[in-house]
């Protein structure tokens, strides 16, 4: 019970990714525990497609995901910001042109 | 109902946070930010998601027990696989919320100690017990109703993941409540003792379902602070006030009655107004002495020794595996 749960080790956490349907990329639900890759694809099929939401299903321990750090943010992303020469809208180009 | 949490006042020791970490945060949540995982945030917040996403959770699992009840009795197969799914969406929404929870910072083992030790809520409408099958017609109806009514302004919470775990378990509650309204139609237009057991099943259900929004807005103890990190948008009184004016029609169409000789529509305010709600049963359910608090947690604890043996299994049969793959790649 619950002395029992306290003594019990951890299953790692997983991130589950869903491909919607084939041309769409695989996309993030959510997590869930599992003790190999096996169960987490078994428990990912079970918990996050009960509806038809995927035809495949990408599952990785959470803590093999290299992540960005939130505090890095401005300097990682700012500088785009003021590059707006990348954008096509940047350009004028003549009504008599059309579309381009 | 399941936003029950957000009535509890924090509990925690008070933190002096950076003023100016605090500034930045008050002006994201007001400017309709969205918070995720690894952004900063101050300890109250945190503290109040936590408490809030692991009762959802709580309630979810537990709501599985009331449902689980007529399994076996269900009229026909097609009622016996509608409640069979609906009961695993029950597990399924846990499963999002428990996950949504540990992105806080605290473990999935930490959460489900706090449940199984009591020190940790759960709606209280799930202390109520399924007498008959027109429960179940109830259930969806009203009690799922209710909670989409709760969850609906929650898929805007200012908190990433709880949003989208709020996300897809709306989608999959509006099932939920069109099920059970089919059940409470098909006993309604049943033989008389039929539409006796639907009307049984409403005069139970309709008064623990109007305490499931909260005490009213003026003694409810929620901080202004949830309204202004945008984890609850609007007050227990207002939420419980659109799931009366969207239930009772719905309820008048059955041709049935609400147990409230006093409910009326106010034609000026185009509102249906109800009797005094009798707030000591809600206290009395909530500090356990509901009818059924003690088997709901005796059955939930008795679930999680019954598993251990499960899990114990998966981890050496991981290992057995693990084991035998590391001597093949040595061959």
């Amino acid at each position: 019970m619950s002395e029992q749960s306290k003594t019990e080790e951890p299953m790692p956490l997983y991130e589950v990714f869903i491909r919607p349907k084939a041309g769409l990329s695989h996309k993030h639900v959510g997590s869930l525990h599992a003790i190999d890759d096996t169960m987490a694809l078994h428990m990912a099929r079970d918990v996050y497609t009960r509806r038809a939401e995927g035809v495949s299903i990408w599952v990785v321990r959470s803590n093999l995901i290299a992540a960005s750090d939130p505090v890095d943010k401005d300097m990682l992303f700012e500088p785009t910001a003021s590059k707006i020469y990348r954008h096509p809208t940047f350009y004028e180009v003549p009504e008599e042109v059309g579309h381009m | 109902m399941y936003a029950q949490a957000l009535d509890q006042k924090d509990k925690g020791p008070a933190v002096i946070e950076d003023p100016e970490r605090l500034a930045r945060f008050e002006a994201r949540c007001a400017a309709d930010e969205k918070i995720e995982p690894k952004d900063w945030m101050p300890e109250a917040y945190r503290r109040t998601l936590i408490r809030q996403v692991s009762q959802h959770a709580h309630s979810e699992v537990i709501g599985m027990q009331p449902e689980g009840n007529w399994v076996t009795r269900a009229p026909s197969l097609k009622r016996k696989a509608v409640l069979l799914s609906k009961i695993q969406d029950e597990a399924g929404h846990g499963l999002y919320l428990y996950s949504a929870c540990e992105t806080l910072g605290v473990s999935r083992e930490e959460v489900v100690e706090a449940l199984l030790a009591g020190k940790a809520k759960y709606s209280s409408i799930f202390n109520y017990p399924t007498l008959n099958w027109a429960d179940m017609g109830a259930i969806g109806w009203l009690v799922d109703g209710a909670a989409i009514m709760n969850q609906i302004p929650l898929c805007r919470c200012s908190y990433g993941p709880y949003a989208r775990a709020m996300i897809r378990i709306c989608k999959e509650e509006s099932f939920h409540q069109r099920q059970g309204y089919e059940i409470m139609l098909t006993l309604a237009r049943g033989t008389p003792a039929q539409k006796a057991m639907a009307q049984d099943a409403l005069n139970r259900w309709w008064w623990p379902c109007l305490m499931m929004f909260g005490p009213p807005d003026a003694v409810s103890e929620h901080s202004s602070e949830s309204m202004r990190w945008k984890i609850k948008r609007f007050s227990n009184d207002d939420l419980r006030q659109k799931f009366i004016d969207a239930t009772v029609p719905q309820g008048l169409f059955l041709g049935l009655t609400f147990p409230d000789p006093e409910l009326k529509f106010n034609e000026a305010t185009e509102h249906w107004e109800t009797g005094p709600i009798d707030w000591s049963e809600f206290k009395r359910v909530l500090a356990g002495e509901g009818p059924c608090n003690r088997q709901r947690m005796r059955v939930r604890r008795q679930t999680e020794a019954d598993g251990a043996w499960v899990r114990e299994a998966a981890r050496v049969h991981a290992k057995k595996r693990a084991a035998r793959q590391a001597l093949q790649a040595a061959e």
